[in-house]
């Protein structure tokens, strides 16, 4: 396709150039003209991107294949992604850079990854994170800029936001993040009658006195209350978003089905039972929410990163045992914590699975959707932060290449950031501060 | 009368006492009659030429709810989930608070909350409060905004800010076909406003030229602080006579009220944001291993902590040291069956005196504090001896190397370290770990005597506990002993005065020793009283001074290409 030569004409020159600053015309073609496969119907199916973060990484010579490249290995950790290998990358092998900043322990890698800087004090996210740099590009159509979910029920457990005490918090419960999504202001793509709500119309134009307000602000504040207020007023653009969207007749979507009804009230703790059970309907709610197109972005916390998993009748969390058990001489890890990873990695296919059985024409939702996947440590034991587990899942509409195992060879972890920011359609050419500062993407990676 | 309007006489009533004004005059113009409040507003922006806003502090959920309640009534609901405010390492959400941003799915939540409550304030049973006027026309709407917007605002609406929310109101109203939807809208607007979610502080040049806050900003932290609500209609009196920043008339302010029963609100903020609270949110404890843990218990915990305090510290006007040394305490039924003690009520709660000598006395050896720092399924000396010393001593631990190796620490399971001071003191041969661990272990060990929910125990594993302690150089044995030892710490008073400061500043206090100084003696000058260390903390005029930030561009380069 066209499409595809001059996309990898553009990022090719991104690469070899020394500072090539790619125009924003020629990016914003890709996605808005012709950047996104046609489905059947011939009405553009839309890109989407999310995070997948799960705490406590992995045991290294357990998950990571040994070989670079294609038809990677899959050792007895990974090995239950093996029916959707073709379709997930692995990525091993990059190192988060703190230049002389402490590891603060289970705090320092996640936002390392996401903002491409180093935490420097224990105070919220150093910059903002990728994901929300992505949804600015692509999630700026829908009711939602982005859903936020923590399985494990703590509206802190968040790895997104724009920096400076910007957290964005996520959805707790199953009967929460429904009633956000398909409650009040939802309306069915695939229903037959459309009219828009004249008291929306009318909190639209409220909105909107509330947004021209803000001169009389401006004019008074300093640095880190302009910063404050700037966060304000794109939440305010996106509330007005929001009601547009709630007036707009919507497209008919193949692939939206509305849940019937709101799931029950289920218990929130830390319980891997009841996180693996809340975990599942809260990624069915997700589903539903990017096949009925109410958000393009999406971050899923299954734990966070002092993970506080627990198995009833145990007097040890995930965490803990992660430092306290003794490693098993003859197996040579400890089985224990390992029960934990088995059970994430499980809900991790389960949510690949859940993309991967919503049909949009003749691809996925998975095959349209770029899922990151990640944890804050490599090895929890010793709170190691370099070859942090990273994955991706899905093309994202064919602009990724898939079932490749990456090995960074110890290269910054910003790369990922940056290669997968520019799949997105972010106009970026270098990513990330000081040693993690990088224009390398990732080339095998792009399609 | 409704309700919602015998709280507010009751409260504006209250509210006059205390600014010494008469309460007829106070009555007459509050918030139960806003028919005659002054709908004037001053021409000018609230930023004038020498005023600045020097800081946003974003209001905290139990502020919001004590400002609706009120302003519009106990009864009105506020439905919906608030952004949690980030606390900042090793200080108080108070701090916190000044960094806070709000993200979309924030802001969405409060602009529902406003919705909800806009519609219960219009409605048929509400509305008559609210509504002083008759004819459905822009100066009705202008007189029942006016003085909502500025016991919502914390200072008089801008004929600018009023005029904008009054049009807001008629094209809603023509939009939705009727007065009152017009007047919600306007008013949702209000409350989804940055003058509204945010505490904005304001401030012009004193005499000698140094940026102090202004008179309303004034009105904002007194009440805040105080009394975790937004400033009364007295208060906000005083502030536009400029009484608030006369010394003498602000002592006598805030003399009534840390005398007033509402104290106990702004008390219970702070002990809750300077004891980390919020963990309570998050607490969980494995079913099977603590029978006695359930939500009763759970729910129970921080409010024995609170009526503890709250009892020692106003109610008998106690010293704030002896709080580590207290008999006195408070049950419910289900706190009874984990502190094992006969409880007479079958609901509620109920005075209760440990006998003297008891393991319990004091704030450490409450159930609540053992619990919150100690892990699911067992105690922890390593995490209560952290809090014992960051939180009430304000010496910071460092956090544990990124590289550490535990490959000292046994598990729980092996027969041959029955007890946490065994397993902790193999842990404690590695040298990387010893360094911090013998700042935290040998203070939390005293308490082991308590499991993981705070009962009480004497063996663990089949051996029996050992709890003696060390702090720093001295020995003690038990809960009671260690609450002995911060009784008579010198730091223990002087970290609850920087916390005051910091509460009060919403900026930590490392960089102003001599006010801390200064508010440490008055502390003591008030036999340890939680009253006069917040009165000198509001009356101290270094306390209002705000420090010079250059206006400069924003430092934050978003990548956001719009």
């Amino acid at each position: 396709m066209a499409f595809d030569l001059s996309r990898r004409t553009a990022l090719k020159g991104l690469m070899r150039g020394a500072a090539v600053t790619v125009g924003l015309p020629l990016l914003d073609c890709f996605l808005d003209g012709n950047g996104v496969a046609l489905a059947a119907t011939g009405s553009q199916v839309p890109v989407r991107f999310g995070t997948w973060f799960w705490g406590l990484g992995v045991n290294p010579n357990r998950w990571f294949p040994s070989v670079a490249g294609k038809n990677y290995e899959l050792k007895p950790e990974l090995a239950p992604i093996r029916e959707l290998q073709p379709k997930i990358n692995v990525l091993g092998n990059f190192n988060v850079l703190l230049d002389g900043a402490p590891n603060l322990p289970h705090t320092s890698g996640g936002p390392a990854i996401r903002t491409g800087r180093a935490l420097t004090a224990d105070r919220g996210l150093p910059g903002e994170s990728f994901d929300v740099t992505i949804g600015d590009r692509i999630g700026t159509r829908t009711r939602f800029r982005s859903l936020e979910v923590s399985a494990i029920g703590d509206p802190r457990n968040s790895l997104s936001g724009r920096g400076g005490g910007n957290l964005n918090p996520s959805e707790t419960s199953p009967a929460g993040l429904y009633a956000r999504i398909f409650g009040t202001g939802f309306k069915d793509p695939n229903s037959a009658s459309f009219t828009p709500d004249p008291q929306v119309m009318a909190r639209r134009s409220v909105l909107s006195a509330v947004a021209e307000q803000r001169q009389a602000l401006d004019a008074a504040v300093g640095a880190a209350d302009r910063q404050k207020l700037d966060q304000y007023y794109t939440a305010i653009r996106q509330l007005e978003n929001q009601l547009d969207v709630e007036l707009t007749r919507p497209e008919p979507l193949q692939a939206c089905v509305v849940p019937r009804k709101a799931p029950p009230n289920v218990p929130v703790n830390g319980e891997i039972e009841t996180v693996m059970l809340n975990h599942q309907m809260m990624t069915d709610l997700l589903v539903m929410a990017l096949a009925c197109d109410q958000t393009r972005v999406f971050n899923m916390m299954f734990n966070n990163g002092a993970s506080s998993l627990t198995r009833i009748g145990s007097t040890v969390t995930h965490h803990q045992l992660t430092h306290e058990e003794v490693l098993d001489n003859k197996l040579g890890y400890q089985p224990e914590a390992t029960y934990f990873l088995t059970k994430i990695m499980e809900a991790w296919v389960y949510f690949v699975k859940a993309l991967d059985s919503v049909k949009e024409g003749d691809r996925t939702l998975l095959d349209n959707t770029l899922v990151f996947a990640h944890s804050e440590t490599e090895f929890a034991k010793f709170h190691t932060i370099d070859n942090i587990p990273m994955m991706t899942a899905g093309s994202g509409g064919g602009r990724i290449h898939t079932g490749i195992y990456i090995d960074g060879q110890g290269t910054p972890v910003s790369r990922v950031g940056l290669t997968l920011q520019q799949a997105m359609g972010v106009a970026v050419d270098k990513w990330g501060t000081k040693s993690m500062e990088t224009n390398r993407t990732l080339t095998e990676l792009v399609a | 009368m409704s309700r919602a309007a015998r709280t507010l006489l009751a409260f504006g009533a209250a509210a006059a006492a205390l600014a010494g004004i008469p309460a007829t005059l106070a009555l007459g113009n509050g918030p139960a009659a806003p028919a005659t409040a002054p709908a004037t507003a001053p021409a000018t922006a609230p930023a004038t030429a020498s005023s600045r806003i020097v800081g946003m502090r974003r209001l905290t959920e139990a502020q919001y709810r004590a400002t609706i309640a009120d302003v519009f009534g106990p009864d009105i609901k506020v439905a919906g989930r608030f952004e949690p405010i980030v606390r900042p390492a090793h200080e108080l959400i108070a701090s916190g608070a000044r960094d806070a941003a709000l993200s979309p799915a924030g802001l969405e939540q409060f602009d529902a909350m406003a919705r909800g409550i806009a519609a219960q304030v219009f409605d048929a049973g509400h509305r008559a409060q609210f509504v002083p006027c008759v004819t459905p026309d822009d100066a009705c709407a202008r007189a029942t905004l006016a003085p909502l917007g500025r016991l919502l605002w914390r200072r008089p609406m801008t004929a600018m800010e009023l005029d904008a929310h009054v049009r807001m109101a008629g094209a809603a109203a023509k939009a939705a076909g009727s007065f009152d939807k017009g007047l919600e809208l306007a008013l949702a607007a209000m409350l989804v406003n940055p003058q509204f979610l945010y505490v904005v502080e304001t401030a012009v040049p004193d005499a000698s030229g140094a940026l102090v806050l202004d008179d309303h900003a004034r009105a904002s932290r007194l009440s805040f602080t105080l009394w975790n609500t937004t400033p009364s209609e007295a208060l906000l009196r005083a502030a536009d006579a400029g009484d608030l920043r006369d010394p003498a008339k602000l002592q006598a302010i805030v003399r009534k009220m840390v005398d007033s029963p509402r104290f106990e609100a702004g008390v219970r903020a702070f002990f809750a944001d300077m004891l980390l609270f919020e963990r309570f949110d998050a607490l969980s404890k494995d079913p099977l291993l603590f029978p006695y843990f359930n939500s009763a218990v759970a729910q129970a915990m921080p409010e024995q902590m609170l009526r503890t305090v709250t009892d020692h510290l106003l109610v008998r006007n106690g010293d704030y040291r002896q709080l580590f040394l207290t008999n006195r305490t408070f049950m419910t039924r289900a706190l009874g069956g984990l502190y094992q003690v006969p409880v007479h009520k079958a609901s509620g709660w109920e005075p209760y005196e440990f006998a003297p000598g008891d393991d319990r006395a004091g704030l450490l050896g409450q159930a609540g504090f053992l619990a919150m720092y100690s892990q699911t399924g067992r105690s922890s000396p390593t995490l209560r001896g952290r809090a014992v010393r960051e939180l009430l001593l304000c010496q910071p631990v460092p956090d544990p190397p990124g590289n550490v190796n535990f490959t000292a620490v046994q598990d729980t399971a092996n027969k041959a370290m029955p007890t946490a001071r065994v397993r902790l003191t193999a842990h404690m041969t590695d040298e990387n770990c010893s360094g911090c661990h013998k700042l935290t272990d040998p203070v939390g060990l005293g308490l082991e005597r308590f499991d993981g929910i705070g009962s009480w125990r004497t063996t663990e594993n089949g051996a029996a506990i050992d709890p003696a302690g060390k702090l720093d150089k001295l020995e003690f044995t038990g809960a009671s002993g260690l609450g002995k030892l911060i009784a008579a710490s010198e730091d223990a008073p002087i970290c609850a005065a920087s916390r005051a400061l910091e509460y009060v500043r919403g900026r930590p206090s490392d960089d102003s020793g001599a006010l801390v100084e200064a508010l440490v003696k008055a502390f003591a000058d008030d036999g340890y009283g939680i009253r006069g260390l917040f009165l000198k903390a509001m009356t101290a005029p270094d306390a209002w001074r705000v420090e010079e930030k250059p206006l400069q561009a924003n430092t934050h380069v978003s990548l956001l290409v719009r």
